[in-house]
């Protein structure tokens, strides 16, 4: 192995010929950084700076002034940012618990149980990848319409829940997980839920992790359900209220604050990235397609 | 466990008449129960928010609608509409679309390729800080990143790349980058690109550094002489599968981003039409015209366009597609 010269996948040590990867995904990465760092960099303008000519990248004089002003005053509704913040939180925390159960408990079913229409409901899963939801957008309106869940709570929540990209990821990762330790698991007298709570939700961790930030992504991110199913703006959530910061055109003095709110969005979303990267990638190496 | 499947067998007994009914029933309930039990939230809230919505969609598609009077049959007629009256649709949404699409989802898809296979050949300490910047964009989706790009763009000469232009002497006027037809295309296509090295390219990294390097040795054993070479022979067709889920994603994603024209315009029109997607289209007939038969053909055919996308890329990288070399090479390896 030692005397082998062609590429080393995966190398333990530099090597001078890892140079020229770093030439080339050093300045990308940093282009593809730069807009965050922008937002950073706005988030703690003060005022006359936000209208400075020439406009600068990075603060001078960093200020809370954004923050503060974005806590302090009340949505042309009356509602305070924190009270969006706080729906949000509700509505992340919920929708990420809720989708992690309902897809492993389906993976489960998926990998390891035994029914006629499984390899049909899988493939229609897969066919499901590559549903877009914007594309029904009207017909899902009149669904939520019948069932009465227009300017309710839940709505926030219910859209989000199937997730076929997590069902599929879930899946392939249970499907590691020998049989046999099932039957003798079986054989020590586990039910089935006793054996989905006990072995399979602790050997798929890694999964788990993997679509609760998918899911915390989507939900935290998400803004469809305040545009379109609810009216009533106490249930609407941090995502929409920033959006109506940056709807309105070429406003200098909101961009400071807009950048604020951009800034409370994007932090969770790279903590918890970052947090759980490792189990991330162990997932990822089990998500080809057949 | 038990109580609950008690539950799910009762409504079965009471309904069978028949004590072979039952037995089946009965029998159907021991053996498949248990799974459905463990599928049915999923199932559930499948079908009434991707199943039900796409078959309605099928359906208002052949109807009159305008979300007020009961939808009227009118068989084809959106669709005929759609193809030979609609001149928004065929002079812009659809050359649009088709451009938009055919540029932003390989590219995007080329440069995750290329980056992940880069990243795989780096120590895994610089790789994952690097990681993690190039997919930072994509935990971003949409509105966070409006506030960057509406200032970057900006139409004034305070925007930044408006200020660096005229500073430096390449423009004597601003140009209103978001609001003129020539440029609002391009700038969301590379938002776009910037934001897609996402799950797709954390799978295809995934899938690079999973590549036992057995086969790159059986590789050079055979012939290959070239880094280029190795990502043709041997990288690819042994990732075929995280390739093809990337791909997938690809497709997706560069769908799903179509309000980005909208978004960066703050205009649905978007200014004379140059950065109107069929998302932007449907959301114009169906939300701000009232038109939802015609809306629901136009989603019916968005479907379709990303069906099709989703079927080529599945015929490029279907482990069940045709590739003599590619599997005697791998036969060779395995030995």
């Amino acid at each position: 192995m030692a005397s082998f010269q062609g590429t080393k996948i995966n190398p333990s040590r530099f090597h001078i010929s890892h140079l020229k990867f770093y030439l080339l995904l050093a300045p990308l990465a940093v282009f593809m950084v730069l807009p965050i760092l922008f937002i950073v960099s706005h988030a703690f303008k003060p005022m006359n700076e936000l209208f400075a000519y020439p406009p600068r990248f990075l603060a001078k004089m960093p200020t809370m002034d954004n923050f503060e002003f974005l806590f302090s005053t009340l949505a042309t509704s009356g509602i305070p940012a924190s009270r969006y913040l706080f729906n949000s939180a509700v509505v992340t925390l919920i929708t990420v618990l809720a989708t992690v159960f309902i897809s492993t408990a389906a993976g489960y079913a998926f990998s390891k149980k035994h029914f006629r229409l499984k390899s049909y409901l899988f493939e229609i899963n897969t066919l499901a990848l590559m549903f877009v939801p914007v594309a029904v957008s009207i017909p899902r309106y009149y669904i939520i319409v019948e069932l009465g869940l227009i300017d309710t709570f839940p709505i926030n929540i219910l859209p989000m829940l199937a997730m076929p990209v997590g069902l599929f990821l879930v899946k392939q990762f249970i499907d590691q997980i020998p049989n046999e330790l099932l039957e003798a698991a079986q054989m020590d007298g586990a039910n089935d839920w006793t054996i989905f709570r006990r072995i399979i939700v602790p050997m798929t961790m890694p999964a788990v992790a993997t679509i609760a930030i998918l899911a915390f992504q989507m939900s935290w991110n998400n803004t469809e359900p305040a545009t379109m199913y609810i009216n009533d703006e106490r249930l609407k959530t941090f995502a929409y209220y920033m959006s109506t910061f940056t709807a309105t055109n070429n406003e200098v003095a909101g961009q400071g604050i807009a950048a604020a709110a951009a800034l409370i969005m994007f932090v969770p979303n790279v903590l918890i990235f970052i947090f759980m990267q490792s189990k991330v990638m162990n997932t990822m190496a089990h998500s080809g397609l057949k | 466990m038990e109580t609950k499947q008690n539950i799910a067998v009762r409504p079965a007994v009471k309904r069978g008449a028949s004590p072979v009914k039952r037995g089946k029933l009965a029998e159907w309930a021991r053996k498949e129960g248990t799974a459905y039990l463990f599928l049915a939230p999923y199932l559930l809230l499948f079908v009434v928010f991707i199943v039900l919505p796409v078959l309605l969609a099928i359906g208002l598609s052949f109807t009159s609608f305008n979300a007020i009077q009961t939808p009227k049959f009118t068989g084809l007629t959106n669709y005929i509409s759609v193809l030979t009256r609609d001149s928004v649709f065929m002079q812009y949404v659809l050359p649009n679309t088709l451009k938009f699409s055919l540029l932003v989802g390989p590219v995007g898809y080329i440069m995750s390729f290329l980056l992940a296979w880069m990243l795989a050949q780096i120590q895994s300490g610089p790789r994952t800080i690097l990681a993690l910047l190039i997919y930072s964009p994509s935990l971003t989706i949409g509105v966070a990143m409006q506030v960057v790009w509406k200032t970057l763009f900006n139409g004034d000469p305070t925007g930044y790349i408006n200020s660096f232009l005229l500073l430096n002497g390449f423009i004597t006027q601003p140009i209103q980058w978001l609001q003129s037809p020539e440029y609002l295309m391009g700038i969301m296509m590379v938002v776009t690109i910037w934001s897609s090295m996402g799950i797709g390219f954390l799978a295809m990294l995934a899938g690079v550094l999973n590549i036992n390097s057995e086969m790159y040795e059986a590789g050079y054993i055979d012939g290959i002489s070239n880094r280029f070479q190795e990502i043709i022979h041997i990288t690819i067709p042994s990732m075929k599968p995280q390739m093809l889920f990337g791909a997938v994603m690809a497709v997706v994603g560069t769908f799903q981003a179509g309000m980005i024209g909208v978004q960066l315009s703050g205009s649905n029109p978007t200014p004379q039409y140059a950065g109107q997607l069929i998302v932007n289209h449907i959301e114009d007939h169906g939300f701000i015209r009232y038109e939802m038969g015609y809306a629901s053909a136009l989603s019916v055919i968005l479907l379709i366009i990303i069906y099709i996308c989703s079927k080529v890329v599945w015929s490029l990288f279907s482990e069940e597609g045709k590739g003599g070399k590619r599997s005697w090479l791998r036969s060779r390896a395995q030995r």
